[in-house]
């Protein structure tokens, strides 16, 4: 039997960027808090520590960091026809595991997405007409504006530290930024970070196109800072051991850097790690919490009781806690009726490698958001009324690392063993760098998450199914990008280069993105959405389920930036309306 | 209660005793860290542990003969440096068998165990040492079958060349049913050898690093970013140092 433990104001499921932030904002606020979080406590000191933080088979290879499918896994499938099977090895995407989450092995570009990207549906109807539309996409608006975030993004970059140059200030556009990016009220905290060789002469080929190259939003640190909590952050050393791994030198904004600090020295504030959540109690109502049940690491099962609960965990944790504690009707494809696991996206890139005889780019040097990036084909920047497609994609030369086990490009044709490819290898490390486009992918009807009926996780829990295709629109889309990328790579001159195009079927198996949004999605109409525009859930009011779950699509853009204005948004919801008056804060 | 069963103890125990064992050390133990201070402990680290020469930890002397024999197909020693059996790549891969790589204690291994597609990925209830071991014993077998009793390790350099290209392309079988699998495994973690830091036993003397002009564990490059298109100066550097840091005795 589960042994009850006395009750707190909040329980967080989850500490990592966004339990760590809405715990911090809370507490602040006087309230008694917990977080109960799966994984271990991690430090910077002691978890990344610089003696052997750069070792690549260990947290890149194995990595070390994150979620272990023994722990939990999803299964998945491309379509209904197919039986879902367990991904026992993580490919495509890697879930983060322990305190800050995949906050710490993230590569920290930090992006807005765009005014357009909040009101999609309604955006692409007033432009091209609602028959524009293909059938296949179930694209929502948000139930909230760019501009209604606009606050909220700029707590995120200032208490990160990001690095970037404004492209809109107020309206105004800015020389040097991004200027199809959203007016924002003031610049980034910090100067961009310096560029090496690579996307300096991309941004001088796609300008001489008459395209308009920036310098990526980073939460790698340009310089020095101190964010407004007080905290105190180091200038990136360019190591080139960003993502995967955690930052040993305080120049990469995760909670560890910027929030725990403050937030474990409150007396109002627990941690307890190495608990896992089984799920979210309900009263007899089936419409109130009453806390949550949790197991620790010697198998001993507590009853946490709660005023509200934070459901903080990566994006589709999130979904699959909603379905074991029964909150809201999932989603079921054949109706299209039910809120719990609609609209799963995540995202759609390609790539480009460009190899030189006469040039040498020293990949090892960069960091995870180095890049300079074109946004003139991303989102609804360009004219899509002769394409056949909506969406878009950034075009980047962002050269995260030098990593030689997973980083070693040959050209097209080159054996992958022998003596051929050794000496390619040795050719071409050095003088070779890529261009990447990051696109969009657009929810469709087809694409979403359940339980699984076959496979069980250590608890007996039924593991999450994906059932995941990407929308022939995305292809279409991704394919466009991607030859305006060519374009650019031409304009560069290289000895030859190669296209990975997007293709379909989606697979598991290559690494592309941690970029998995949906399944409890935010909107104005309990009919669609999970949860409101304050990311409380319809269902019960006392829940708020906050992360890139509540993203009713995903944009070309990584989604962190847009996860903890989304944490700022609903700590402010919780503290400046829930509070004085506990219920649902939009009228269903 | 999960699903109308109570979680025993004695299942929870053994579940995360999984997950446990990582290969290195690491908290494993639930933990309550109460506001009011950092929960900041001096030496509360993780280190890898050196491998150390010596004996094959997993391999039998026939395996190793032959795995090392083929490390040394894929990366041929030439005129830029050693193959993968000088670089240490066969040792590498008999520690990483004999530790957590070895056993898939990270993965999930719960059955059903059923053929997927290839987006599904690996569906396989085969932990990389069985891998290693059966399919070493049907290599061995394919060999003596078809080169008059040879070992792989005996076969001329071309006739080695022919049975990976085989195995590559997925036309030679072998009798436990793998073959392209098999060469696949062993490609990623010979490269893995020859490339990750020599602290696991490969990458000897830091030959792969040497090779392509990576310097190592190297923590910040500040000095050299706006040096464009310029060779960078220092050589590559382990986590357990460089030779040239050792005082001869």
């Amino acid at each position: 039997m589960a042994r009850k433990l006395p009750k707190k104001d909040v329980v967080i499921i989850g500490l990592g960027w966004t339990g760590a932030i809405i715990g911090n904002e809370l507490t602040d606020h006087g309230l008694d808090v917990v977080a109960i979080e799966r994984g271990p406590w991690r430090d910077t000191a002691t978890s990344f520590n610089i003696g052997y933080a750069p070792d690549e088979l260990r947290y890149a290879v194995r990595i070390d960091l994150f979620q272990r499918p023994a722990q939990s896994t999803v299964t998945f499938r491309n379509n209904d026809s197919q039986t879902a099977l367990p991904v026992r090895q993580f490919g495509s995407f890697i879930p983060g595991n322990g305190v800050g989450g995949a906050g710490i092995h993230w590569n920290g570009v930090t992006w807005r997405f765009n005014p357009t990207d909040f009101r999609l549906r309604s955006h692409l109807t007033e432009r091209y007409g609602a028959d524009f539309i293909p059938a296949e996409l179930s694209i929502q608006d948000w139930g909230i504006t760019y501009d209604e975030l606009e606050p909220y993004y700029d707590r995120f970059e200032y208490l990160a530290g990001i690095s970037g140059k404004a492209g809109n200030l107020n309206g105004v556009v800015q020389d040097g930024g991004n200027p199809f990016e959203g007016p924002r009220k003031r610049d980034y905290p910090l100067p961009p970070m310096q560029m090496t060789y690579a996307p300096t002469l991309f941004a001088e080929a796609a300008r001489s196109l008459g395209y308009h190259p920036f310098p990526q939003p980073s939460a790698n640190l340009s310089r020095p800072y101190t964010n407004p909590l007080g905290v105190r952050m180091g200038q990136c050393t360019y190591c080139g051991f960003c993502e995967r791994f955690g930052c040993a030198n305080y120049s990469k904004a995760s909670a560890q850097t910027t929030v725990l600090p403050v937030l474990m020295r409150k007396s109002n504030f627990e941690a307890r790690t190495e608990c896992e959540v089984l799920k979210i109690n309900l009263d007899a109502s089936g419409k109130h919490a009453t806390g949550v049940s949790y197991v620790d690491s010697s198998g001993d099962e507590w009853e946490q009781p709660g005023d509200i609960v934070l459901v903080c965990a990566f994006a589709f944790n999130n979904v699959q806690m909603l379905l074991h504690s029964r909150i809201g009707q999932p989603y079921d494809p054949s109706t299209r009726q039910g809120t719990i696991g609609r609209n799963y996206a995540y995202q759609t890139t390609s790539g480009l490698e460009l190899f030189f005889d006469d040039k040498i780019f020293n990949p090892f040097i960069s960091s995870g958001a180095l890049a300079q990036v074109v946004d003139d084909f991303n989102g609804d920047a360009f004219d899509h009324s002769k394409l056949g497609f909506v969406g878009g994609a950034g075009i980047n030369t962002g050269p995260t690392n030098g990593r030689p086990i997973q980083t070693r490009p040959t050209p097209a044709g080159t054996p992958r063993w022998g003596a051929k490819w050794k000496q390619a290898t040795k050719q071409s490390y050095l003088r070779t760098f890529s261009l990447g486009s990051q696109g969009s992918s657009y929810a469709a009807y087809a694409n979403h998450l359940d339980l699984d009926p076959t496979y069980k996780d250590r608890f007996g829990r039924p593991l999450m199914r994906m059932t995941f295709d990407f929308p022939d629109n995305d292809i279409r889309m991704s394919n466009y990008v991607t030859d305006r990328m060519e374009d650019i790579a031409k304009a560069l001159k290289p000895r030859e280069y190669v296209v990975a195009r997007r293709t379909k079927p989606y697979s598991t198996v290559p690494y592309q993105s941690t970029h998995n949004t949906g399944g409890a999605i935010m909107g104005a109409d309990p009919k669609t959405s999970a949860v409101n525009k304050y990311l409380q859930s319809w269902d019960v009011s006392n829940v708020f389920v906050i992360g890139a779950s509540a993203f009713p699509q995903n944009a070309g853009y990584n989604p962190t930036g847009t996860v903890g204005a989304l944490a700022f948004l609903a700590a402010d919801a919780i503290i400046t309306q829930y509070l004085k008056a506990p219920g649902p804060l939009v009228p269903a | 209660m999960v699903d109308g069963r109570g979680i025993t103890r004695r299942r929870l125990l053994a579940s995360t005793a999984i997950l446990a064992i990582s290969g290195y050390g690491s908290h494993t133990r639930a933990r309550t860290y109460r506001g009011g201070a950092l929960p900041w402990e001096p030496n509360d680290t993780t280190p890898p542990i050196p491998v150390r020469p010596g004996p094959w930890l997993y391999f039998t002397a026939d395996e190793a003969a032959a795995v090392e024999a083929i490390v040394d197909r894929l990366i041929p020693p030439d005129e830029s440096g050693p193959g993968g059996k000088d670089a240490g790549c066969a040792v590498f891969i008999d520690r990483q068998l004999a530790g957590a790589f070895g056993d898939a204690r990270a993965l999930y291994m719960r059955p059903p165990f059923m053929a997927g597609t290839p987006s599904q990925g690996f569906q396989s209830s085969i932990m990389p040492k069985e891998r290693y071991r059966v399919s070493l014993a049907a290599l061995d077998d394919y060999c003596k079958a078809t080169f008059a009793g040879k070992s792989f390790a005996a076969l001329a350099a071309t006739q080695q060349d022919q049975v990976l290209t085989g195995l590559e392309k997925d036309d030679i079988k072998l009798k436990d049913g793998s073959g392209k699998d098999f060469f696949e495994t062993i490609l990623a973690n010979a490269m893995e050898g020859f490339f990750a830091d020599p602290i696991y036993g490969g990458n000897r003397d830091m030959a792969g690093w040497k090779l392509v002009g990576f310097p190592g564990a190297r923590y910040d490059y500040r000095d050299h970013v706006g040096k464009h298109n310029q060779p960078y100066p220092l050589p590559p550097v382990s986590i357990l140092g460089r030779s040239a840091w050792s005082v001869p005795r």
